[in-house]
């Protein structure tokens, strides 16, 4: 017991030392712009650089936006299976692997080409680049709604929402959201992620966003670049952390899933 | 008149016939009871009712009005399910009062009936726990309230109790008899468990592939099973292999001896048939002058609490017959040879192959 204990906690420090190693390789190495002592003047750099808060505000609402629309697209969809065609399951998985299989790159040649000629000329709208990052976050957004279905028992909740007079809309917003609490925040972090940090699409799209700026002081800069992970690093979080005190403060137990035994 | 009405109702799942013809009436208050194994169409039947499914063929009436086209939102039926459903994201007194506020009552409305009902399901002061803050019974209790508190026309219950312990499960059987009681609402239950259908309902529909193989009072079920499969279904049976001697005199011979049914028999003369007779109609004691007899030898006996269970061996077949248990109760020793009497009329005979 005591063994496997000590297993345990080896095994954790393994993966912090994983995780934060580079983490803190990268800190320390941000401290060094100056030479012969630590300070603080690659961040002041950075932060005073414009091209930073245009560019991290735009992916932001790019993040943002994204969210909204693959959870609204994604969420119905993978409910209406899991309701009404269940057989259907196998086939959305299979989808939600293509983006794994497709390179972004393939991904928007493919979208230039097709949307830069009538009937849909819309590749200079961001509508083009939210749509591309929508299909990108798709795999982890089903896969993310799909394990919260599946721990809620969705089909006996709507229907005992029905049974007491609940229409559907009533059912969706008042019984199976509030229930996927915990999945929908998890898909929305990782799209707040992948968004963030995201550069094929940006960059063919020609949109000016916070991956390609980070690219582009890596090339031009030395203690710049580290520094810009360090703050991006902490506005991720940041703006994960702000997530989910928002979606707390909405109310609903603790604990979402896991509560029908 | 019917409040509940089935007329011909067919579910077709693809080719697979899963409710077949299905017609029944059931009368403003009365409690029934849907009984049998798995894979019979009890809880198919039940989801048509609340509209859950739609039926391939037939028709549903509710106090005279039809809902087979009515969403089960418009229905007015209330549903308790098997694994309660209770919703994880509200306490106790939102779940109950959730079809409240959907139907757009009062706060002060709502807060009064879930009070109210709190109180019918003895749960009174647990409303801001959550799902899974309650024990099962608990938790199957705020789904039964939650039911009740729309003022449903028809409860519906879904096998309520098979997921709870044995003990708490006598013990809601009771209370939601005894609230339906007080309620005087028509409920239909589903259940493979004949105990609770016989204990609790007005009538029981004893079902098999999808068709129902009788409807009667739990009395009627129990003493006058339509079928060998009902009479072996509800309660223990022995079934033995026989053939006929004398149709008109209904006598036959089992294992070379010879007994008699109360009636006459259908089948021929010769012709192999299955007698079916239930354990507690066989006695170690002669009761009546005309009572058939069969010889046998003792070979387990089998104490069961308040029942003694006793398996004798016949020529090529086997026999249990129960007796009451009490402390001067004189048994027979294993491997004794003994005799056993019963009435003509607990004989019921089937035509071998026969199970419906």
């Amino acid at each position: 017991m005591k063994r496997r204990r000590i297993a345990a906690w080896l095994w954790i420090t393994l993966g912090c030392l994983y995780f934060f190693l580079p983490l803190a390789a990268t800190f320390l190495f941000s401290l060094r712009a100056k030479k012969g002592v630590l300070s603080l003047a690659a961040y002041t750099h950075v932060l005073s650089d414009p091209q930073f808060l245009r560019t991290f505000t735009f992916s932001l609402e790019m993040a943002v936006l994204t969210i909204l629309a693959g959870l609204a697209l994604i969420v119905p969809t993978a409910i209406w299976v899991h309701l009404k065609i269940p057989r259907a399951r196998t086939l959305i998985e299979t989808f939600a692997l293509l983006p794994f299989v497709i390179p972004p790159i393939v991904l928007v040649f493919g979208l230039i080409r097709t949307y830069s000629r009538p009937p849909l000329p819309i590749v200079s709208s961001p509508v083009l680049l939210i749509a591309g990052y929508v299909v990108l976050s798709f795999p982890y957004i089903f896969r993310s709604v799909d394990s919260g279905l599946r721990a809620i028992n969705l089909r006996i909740l709507t229907e005992a929402a029905q049974s007491l007079g609940a229409s559907w809309w009533t059912t969706l917003f008042r019984v199976v959201l509030p229930n996927l609490r915990a999945a929908l925040l998890s898909a929305a972090f990782l799209t707040f992620s992948i968004v963030i940090g995201e550069l094929t699409l940006a960059v063919m799209l020609a949109w000016p966003a916070f991956g390609p700026y980070m690219a582009q002081v890596g090339r031009n800069f030395a203690y710049e670049p580290a520094a810009l992970s360090v703050v991006s690093f902490l506005l991720t979080w940041g703006m994960i952390g702000l997530m989910q005190a928002l979606s707390r403060s909405l109310g609903g137990p603790r604990s979402v899933v896991g509560g029908t035994h | 008149m019917a409040f509940l009405e089935l007329k011909g109702v067919t579910k077709k799942f693809d080719r697979t016939t899963v409710v077949s013809s299905f017609s029944l009436e059931a009368g403003e208050g009365e409690f029934i009871s849907f009984l049998g194994g798995s894979g019979c169409g009890k809880t198919t039947t039940l989801r048509m009712i609340a509209g859950f499914e739609t039926p391939t063929t037939g028709s549903i009436r509710i106090d005279g009005v039809e809902v087979v086209e009515v969403p089960p939102n418009r229905r007015g039926v209330g549903m308790v399910f098997q694994n309660y459903a209770l919703f994880p994201n509200m306490t106790a007194a939102q779940n109950i009062g959730f079809g409240l506020r959907v139907s757009g009552k009062t706060p002060d409305e709502i807060r009064e009936r879930v009070r109210h009902l709190l109180v019918m399901i003895h749960m009174e002061g647990f409303e801001s726990r959550y799902p899974h803050q309650m024990s099962g019974g608990q938790q199957q209790r705020v789904a039964l309230a939650r039911a009740l508190a729309i003022q449903p026309r028809v409860l519906l219950l879904d096998e309520p109790l098979s997921a709870l312990d044995a003990g708490i499960r006598v013990r809601l059987r009771e209370e939601i008899r005894s609230i339906q009681r007080q309620l005087g609402i028509t409920t239909i239950y589903v259940t493979h468990d004949q105990e609770e259908a016989l204990s609790l309902s007005d009538r029981v529909v004893v079902m098999r592939e999808g068709r129902i193989a009788q409807v009667g009072t739990p009395f009627e079920i129990y003493n006058r099973p339509a079928s060998a499969f009902v009479a072996s279904f509800v309660g223990s049976l022995n079934v033995l292999d026989a053939e006929v001697v004398d149709p008109a005199a209904g006598t036959l011979s089992v294992e070379g001896q010879q007994i008699a049914a109360a009636a006459a028999l259908a089948q021929a003369t010769g012709q192999p048939v299955r007698v079916s007779l239930r354990p507690e109609m066989i006695s170690l004691t002669n009761g009546r002058p005309d009572s058939n007899r069969l010889a046998g030898t003792v070979k387990t006996i089998v104490f069961l609490g308040s029942i003694v269970r006793i398996f004798l061996r016949l020529d090529g077949g086997e026999l249990f017959l129960d007796t009451f248990n009490n402390p001067h109760l004189s048994l027979p020793g294993v491997g004794e040879h003994v005799s056993v009497w019963f009435p003509k009329e607990a004989c019921l005979v089937g035509s071998e192959g026969e199970n419906a």
